[in-house]
């Protein structure tokens, strides 16, 4: 009860954990997260192994069905989300620190520094992400999941930037940073510990848009082939099943599934974000 | 105005010249040098090599220093020579991009503005009706998740192969010569519908759910409020709030513009689209290097333009910036 009573204590976290859309989004989100998890343990197959027929739709043997050759697609589907949860997290991560600094250098000095951190931060931003990254990604000779997700890292985080200047901008005229300033503390103190520390609810919404956008780069490239060139992800099956002409064929489960899977984990990331916006934003609060 | 205006001036052709050394630095300083691993693949044709391994030289410039190198890739850009193809041998890669641009340009651009317009519209609706909310909100919400090739996959599932109403690739069919006639016009749209549909529904979630969170924010507006305390129609009431949700939109759809072209480049991949995006995909899997840069230059290209026609829009409908832009004149 006592942890009750913490959490009621502070408002933020109050409103964020009784709100129902945050609710229903981790509740989804850890749904997927334990199916990534233990997936690839109960499964009784490899997902290169042949596990039977093919053609085979949903049944008890074969969960999501098997593919033309006989793999099994819930084998396949589970290892293919932990991978894209792993580059989702990598990626997101780095693009949110990218993101952050550059927001709060912008935001806090002003003046040259910030119209070219700006000037950069919208050239990036006017890049289809997507492009960039095939033509990167086409010409490097081995792809491993940590590398892909530094790479799609690199190029998704202008959108964090830009929402932690503004962000900063309005705080840096604030009261207790204009004190932290006259005690003469270090510019890398001010930042973190009174700006970056004020906003962080904030930074770790943004770390959710991050995170997804990530995934989302990640299976489109993947779903080109230009994935991780070892193991299996999400974007591959569903290349294989569009190549194989699975969907004329009959086989929905084989191209729609793992698709259905990943729209699913998108939905409660989009779904805990709007509810904490909605927590930590009072206008936005009831409707 | 004035100053707004030279930043974004400044933005383009910036943008522009990080693509274009992007494009150039990439074959040249990637790790495992691309450019004789390309020279490798072509080991197998009897006197083959020699040629590839020529024309690559020539067209890299591989025996300059990399400064001339990088002036005479902008000196070749300029004359509109992209390189040749070698998917399609020996079209020039600009002839290519000349041929496929067209069908980028009818799928996004019809999908883009109807889906803003009708999103808006959608929003808007959702705002001011508590019932209808709760009700389509978790549908826009799983529209704007999906991931734009999935979507087609499920299209072309369901309106494929299901129902078989629509073809699900190509341009226009096999036996078709196109033409002005009636047969074919028919033919095309009906190629066109689907990988339009797709894009148009994935865009629509996006914009109604913005719209909808713009509206409840100007609805608790305090204008909001004296308009209701000083009795004025809900209608006028909600087209005021409409208007001011509007401007964010715009400057959202300019954010989106990069994210919905990449989208484009799946969709079409998924339809066999032969847009730009399709070109760079078989440029990709034809391992056609010229093809592939080529591509990724037009489409940061286009991406320009529509972000050049996005700032235009905002400029006409912000009457801040319209104001202002009196005042000077």
């Amino acid at each position: 009860m006592s942890f009750w009573n913490k959490i009621k204590k502070n408002e933020n976290i109050y409103y964020a954990v009784t709100n129902t859309k945050v609710q229903i989004g981790v509740v989804l989100f850890l749904l997927i997260l334990l199916l990534s998890i233990i997936g690839p343990m109960i499964t009784r197959y490899s997902y290169t192994e042949f596990a039977g027929p093919g053609y085979e739709p949903p049944s008890s043997d074969y969960w999501f069905g098997t593919t033309i050759q006989g793999r099994d697609v819930f084998t396949q589907t589970v290892f293919g989300l932990r991978s894209t949860i792993l580059v989702g997290f990598i990626g997101g991560l780095i693009a949110s620190i990218i993101g952050v600094i550059i927001g709060l250098i912008a935001g806090y000095k002003g003046g040259w520094l910030d119209e070219l951190l700006m000037m950069l931060t919208n050239v990036v931003l006017t890049f289809p992400t997507l492009a960039v990254l095939i033509i990167v990604a086409a010409y490097l000779p081995y792809r491993g999941i940590v590398n892909m997700a530094v790479l799609v890292g690199l190029t998704v985080w202008p959108w964090t930037a830009r929402a932690v200047r503004s962000q900063t901008m309005s705080l840096k005229n604030s009261r207790f940073v204009d004190l932290s300033r006259i005690s003469s503390n270090h510019i890398i103190r001010i930042l973190f510990e009174d700006i970056a520390a004020n906003m962080f609810s904030y930074i770790f919404m943004v770390f959710i848009l991050q995170f997804l956008g990530t995934i989302l780069a990640t299976v489109g490239l993947e779903f080109i082939g230009l994935g991780p060139t070892r193991g299996i992800s999400l974007g591959l099956i569903m290349q294989q099943a569009v190549n194989w002409n699975a969907l004329e064929l009959g086989m929905w489960w084989w191209g729609i599934i793992p698709g259905l899977i990943l729209t699913i984990m998108i939905v409660s990331l989009y779904f805990i974000n709007t509810g904490l916006d909605e927590a930590f934003n009072p206008k936005l609060r009831e409707f | 105005m004035g100053k707004y205006f030279a930043k974004k001036l400044v933005i383009y052709p910036a943008t522009f010249f990080v693509a274009v050394t992007i494009n150039w630095a990439v074959p040249r300083f990637m790790p495992g040098d691309p450019i004789l691993s390309m020279i490798a693949q072509f080991q197998g044709l009897e006197g083959g090599q020699q040629i590839i391994q020529e024309r690559f030289i020539e067209n890299f410039g591989l025996d300059q220093s990399l400064i001339i190198q990088y002036f005479e890739f902008w000196r070749s850009l300029f004359r509109g020579d992209l390189g040749i193809s070698l998917m399609i041998y020996p079209r020039p890669v600009f002839d290519i991009i000349k041929s496929s641009i067209i069908y980028d340009i009818i799928i996004v651009f019809p999908a883009v503005s109807l889906s803003w317009i009708v999103g808006n519209k959608a929003g808007a609706y959702s705002g001011f009706n508590k019932k209808a909310d709760s009700f389509v909100m978790p549908f826009f919400y799983f529209l704007a998740s999906s991931p734009y090739f999935w979507f087609a996959i499920v299209v072309v599932y369901v309106f494929g192969f299901r129902f078989g109403v629509f073809p699900t690739s190509h341009a226009y069919g096999t036996g078709m010569t196109p033409g002005f006639t009636l047969p074919f016009i028919i033919n095309f749209i009906r190629h066109w519908f689907l990988p339009f549909f797709t894009m148009f529904l994935v865009g629509l979630g996006g914009w109604a759910i913005g719209m909808r969170n713009m509206i409840i924010y100007e609805k608790k507006a305090n204008y909001s409020e004296y308009m209701k305390a000083l009795g004025a129609k809900d209608k006028l009431v909600r087209r005021y709030a409409f208007r001011n949700g509007v401007l964010p939109q715009v400057t959202g759809l300019a954010i989106q513009l990069g994210t919905i072209i990449s989208g484009a480049i799946l969709v079409q991949m998924v339809f066999s689209y032969p847009g730009l995006g399709y070109r760079m995909v078989q440029a990709v899997q034809t391992q056609d290097f010229f093809l592939l840069q080529g591509c990724f230059l037009a489409l940061i290209t286009m991406a320009l333009a529509a972000n050049f026609i996005v700032d235009i829009v905002y400029m006409i409908i912000d009457p801040s910036i319209r104001a202002s832009y009196e005042e000077e004149g």
